[in-house]
């Protein structure tokens, strides 16, 4: 490691190291969510028999992460590179050791594993196996192959590489609070989200308005469910999404009773199932134009006729 | 000649705790695979790393051992057609079985004759056998199975190579689109690809790889290296058998190192301090001569000791900012007061269906309360179990436990002494979770004890009124666990604490605050709780192997009994059991009971005026003799007192007519009979006695 690469060159190395292992790289979606996974270019294209190999930077929001900007660890908002391929490749940890090595990171220099940790967000019907791979102790990345998502078993299994950017990063540049690191040549982490992580905690822990909160989160549930009757999975999916995020601003705020709590995720669960269910419909509608083998292709078209 | 068979499966990292299991299902069936297929072999010798499952099976048979077996065909008198020639039938049979109708044979079976041919078959050679074994890799079940790829088939991580090699042959067989072979792979990133000479070669070629497959010899050289270490610094590092375990599945070339901490941290308690390194990093934790913590750590890089700064600063930087977390959490907690968290428990959920935590400890304070008067507790004893049962729970909402749950009254502990209040109060927010396994250590104080029985026994009496009862392996609140750590407990301390004794604890709780039972109707599915209570008694006292089977049948039948009485009955009953005289008493017993089953009334008085031969007072004297002071006795002299009775017992039914036509007289007689009865009853039912 001669000069230490800044975060965005981090992310640059990472983009360019899966894109030449063929992921197409998509930018963050537009929508507040709480994980890279609940992009709709995993969550929904990780379902169905269609190829998909993509790589993004996910901002991810969790409010009841936040810290006013004080610890030098935990966050409001983080950032996720997020690598999803599927089918997954057979070699695909040593792909991940590679990518590692295009940022420096000898293995032979370190003391890297894959310590056991089966992923699950049952809020969104998803269950993966794999493991948090450790660097020298410090947990990077979230590795998993998919088994279920929205309630549907993924075949065939995607592969999901999630890196906590600001996790590696300051290993990579040896710093002890995320707000040291740096940005851009110049630029600190702190500089740019240090006043949003305090503002964010501030309105997640003190400020937001419970009662509107609770009015959108009903409103978003009707028109999610509204949406996903029509068939209109990617509208209906965005207000899944803001559901989840108000429900987590709900959260943050002490405002849901654990027994609401439980009440608030099976909502969320079930709009998730049904809105998978819908995409494959769509997809299979459309002829599932990503399978590039014609044979395959119109088997898997005449199933379930 | 003998021949050696490796076979080594190649996965992606396995979970640390699986390696150790899988590997012994692996030989399990493995071996049970060789002698369904008659090869006989000298011994298997089993290797696991995270990336291997192998083994080697030495003095392998070169082919099947070769069988002669019997085929049976028609019966004789078919075998003929009228010409004495052999029939169709057995010329069809002959032809089937390959061989000619010369070598047929007739044999008796059941007093019939019929036709028999001897077959031979060749055993198949090993190597073609082997081919099979493929089965056994498909077969092997795993606690957690994935799928991978565009694969069905499911296994505890993907499969990556196989190697199976007869001596220097490859056995081919193709797991998926996997073909066996004899390549396998070094160390992740030490080692290299290596071709597998011959199955001898195995496992001294991956040592060059730099990865030890032998998991025992793993063990050993991290202990000699931690042995090492602690000589070179005097320490005393802690080891942990199970971590070790864990550790030593990590890694395929293990090298141990050390880290600090500041010492500053050293101001949180230990018990947070061991969590955080054992648990979130599974480093050991060390101690200075006088077992006192010291600020380093142990763990075991897989991998050499090049570069090993690296890892040691990356291990400390982690390390850091999670005990820097710890102090934060332990800070901000006690800026608060014990009745702050207790406010906040009134908004958490014990259970949907239950109720509220809050509502548990007053409804838990009022039980203990209840069984502390029964069991004499002091006035001081009493106010400190009262404080206790009505804070125990706080330290749940404490940010420490919210992120080590595993500290759960552990903190509840240290707090509460650092708030103030008394040690017996304080331990008691310990002891309360324990045991906390079958076979765990249980509450010392007294406090500590009946706390924890009146926090279980309501745990399991509103579970089973909320309909939520264990079944088969589904106990998702562990109410199995938590009726034998009442069962055990009780035992521990000697204590006469019964089903029906609970019940009214919790009943005159109910009677008290009828609010705190909203959801759950105490009285609802009593006997169910009684007879689940009863499962426990029994598979504590069944443990114990002095006591005999049936003693423990009788025994048990008295659910209403003390969990301390019954296992003095079943033990007096088993240490008499050998008397000459046993065999007659407890007949003249048992008949006394079947008879007073007849009598449809309970209560029951004797009219000594309706007596009409001499057996009978002398029975009612018996009797009233030995009913003084029954209650008090010890078992010892319960059962001598009802082994007093066995004379005046059959002098009465050879005298006496119990059924008698007046209907008086035998009301009276039955009267007698059931208060000798309701003296048997502490013993349960002697009926289950085996002593014909």
């Amino acid at each position: 490691m001669a000069k230490k690469l800044a975060m965005q060159d981090i992310i640059l190395t990472l983009q360019q190291f899966w894109a030449k292992q063929g992921c197409m790289l998509m930018q963050a979606y537009d929508n507040e969510k709480g994980a890279g996974t609940m992009s709709p270019y995993t969550f929904l294209r990780a379902i169905g028999p269609e190829p998909w190999n993509v790589a993004y930077v996910e901002p991810s929001r969790r409010p009841a992460d936040g810290r006013y900007g004080e610890n030098p660890n935990r966050l409001f908002q983080h950032h996720q590179f997020q690598v999803i391929m599927k089918p997954n490749p057979s070699n695909i940890q040593d792909l991940y050791l590679d990518s590692l090595k295009a940022l420096g990171i000898n293995s032979k220099e370190h003391d890297i594993r894959f310590v056991e940790d089966n992923w699950e967000n049952p809020s969104m019907g998803c269950a993966g196996v794999g493991w948090e791979v450790w660097l020298d102790g410090m947990e990077i990345t979230q590795f998993t192959y998919f088994q279920q998502v929205g309630g549907l078993e993924v075949r065939p299994v995607a592969v999901e590489v999630t890196y906590g950017l600001e996790r590696l990063s300051s290993y990579i540049q040896e710093v002890n609070s995320v707000f040291d690191l740096e940005w851009s040549d110049g630029v600190k982490y702190g500089d740019i989200f240090k006043e949003p992580e305090y503002e964010h905690s501030k309105y997640a822990f003190e400020e937001s308005n419970q009662e509107m909160l609770l009015k959108m989160f009903d409103t978003y549930e009707t028109e999610a469910k509204k949406q996903i009757a029509n068939g209109l999975v990617h509208p209906a999916y965005d207000y899944i999404l803001k559901c989840s995020h108000t429900f987590n601003l709900l959260d943050a705020r002490g405002a849901v009773s654990v027994t609401e709590r439980a009440g608030y995720l099976a909502r969320i669960r079930n709009m998730a199932k049904s809105v998978a269910k819908a995409f494959i419909e769509e997809r299979k509608k459309l002829g599932f134009p990503l399978i590039k083998d014609e044979k395959l292709r119109q088997e898997l078209l005449k199933e379930d006729k | 000649m003998s021949q050696n068979y490796l076979l080594e499966i190649g996965l992606e990292e396995i979970p640390a705790h699986v390696v150790t299991p899988s590997i012994n299902q692996l030989v399990e069936r493995m071996t049970s695979f060789l002698k369904e297929n008659r090869l006989s072999f000298d011994k298997i010798e089993a290797y696991s790393t995270p990336r291997r499952l192998a083994l080697k099976v030495i003095g392998l048979a070169d082919k099947q051992e070769d069988i002669e077996e019997l085929a049976k065909g028609p019966a004789k008198k078919i075998a003929y057609d009228k010409d004495g020639n052999w029939s169709k039938a057995a010329q069809g049979f002959a032809r089937g079985q390959g061989v000619s109708v010369d070598e047929l044979f007739f044999q008796e079976l059941k007093g019939v004759e019929y036709v028999y041919v001897k077959k031979f078959i060749a055993g198949k050679s090993a190597k073609e056998v082997l081919t099979s074994v493929k089965e056994v890799v498909m077969e092997m079940k795993f606690p957690t199975m994935m799928r991978w790829g565009s694969n069905d088939f499911e296994y505890v991580r993907p499969i990556r190579w196989i190697v199976s090699l007869l001596n220097d042959e490859i056995v081919p067989f193709k797991v998926l689109d996997l073909e066996t072979g004899r390549k396998s792979q070094g160390h992740r990133f030490l080692g290299k690809e290596v071709e597998v000479k011959n199955a001898d070669a195995y496992p001294e070629c991956l040592k060059q790889e730099m990865v030890i497959a032998d998991a025992k010899e793993r063990k050993e050289i991290i202990m000699s290296q931690i042995d090492e270490l602690a000589k070179k610094n005097s320490w005393n590092i802690v080891v942990d058998p199970d971590l070790l375990e864990e550790v030593n599945n990590l890694v395929e070339y293990p090298t141990v190192f050390a880290g600090s901490f500041d010492e500053k941290y050293l101001s949180v308690p230990d018990a947070v301090l061991i969590t955080s390194m054992k648990d979130n990093q599974r480093y050991f934790y060390v101690e200075d001569s006088d077992g006192k913590l010291l600020p380093h750590f142990v763990s075991v890089r897989n991998g050499n000791s090049a570069y090993l700064e690296n890892v040691v600063s990356g291990n400390e930087k982690v390390l850091t900012a999670r005990l820097e977390d710890a102090k934060f959490f332990y800070e901000e907690d006690q800026k608060k007061t014990i009745s702050d968290y207790v406010e906040r428990l009134k908004k958490v959920m014990f259970h949907d269906k239950i109720g509220t935590i809050y509502e548990k400890m007053v409804r838990v304070a009022l039980i203990a309360a209840y069984l502390g008067k029964h069991l004499g507790l002091s006035k001081t004893q009493l106010a400190d179990l009262k404080r206790a049962a009505m804070i125990y729970k706080f330290d749940l909402v404490t940010e420490m436990v919210g992120e080590f749950s595993e500290l759960q009254g552990v903190m509840g502990e240290i707090y509460a002494s650092l708030f103030g209040e008394t040690d017996a109060v304080a331990s008691a927010m310990r002891e309360e979770y324990m045991p906390t396994s079958s076979e765990g250590d249980l509450p010392e104080s007294t406090i500590g004890a009946v706390l924890s029985i009146a926090d279980k026994a309501d745990s399991i009496q509103a579970f089973f009124s909320a309909g939520m009862i264990p079944s088969g392996s589904n106990d998702p609140y562990a109410l199995r666990r938590q009726a034998l750590g009442i069962v055990r407990i009780a035992l521990d301390k000697g204590w006469n604490l019964s089903v029906p004794l609970l019940h009214e604890a919790i009943m005159s709780a109910f009677k008290e605050r009828g609010d705190l039972y909203a959801n759950i109707d105490p009285e609802k599915n009593y006997a169910g709780v009684k007879d689940f209570m009863f499962d426990r008694v029994a598979q504590i006292i069944g443990s114990n192997n002095d006591v005999g089977r049936d003693a423990l049948e009788a025994a048990l039948a008295n659910k209403d009994n003390e969990f301390v009485s019954v296992l003095e009955a079943a033990e007096t009953l088993t240490k008499h059991a050998s008397d000459d005289d046993f065999k007659e008493t407890i007949e003249a017993l048992t008949r006394v009971s079947r008879l007073a089953k007849k009598a449809d009334f309970e209560a029951a008085s004797v009219d000594e005026s309706l007596f009409e031969n001499d057996s009978e007072k002398k029975l009612y004297d018996a009797c009233s003799n030995a009913q003084k002071g029954y209650c008090c006795k010890s078992y010892e002299d319960k059962y001598q007192a009802l082994h007093g009775l066995k004379g005046a017992i059959s002098e009465y039914f050879d005298a006496t007519m119990v059924m008698a036509d007046d209907e008086k007289v035998k009301h009276n007689r039955l009267s007698q009979l059931v208060l000798l009865s309701n003296l048997t009853t502490a013993f349960g039912s002697l009926e289950e006695l085996n002593v014909k």
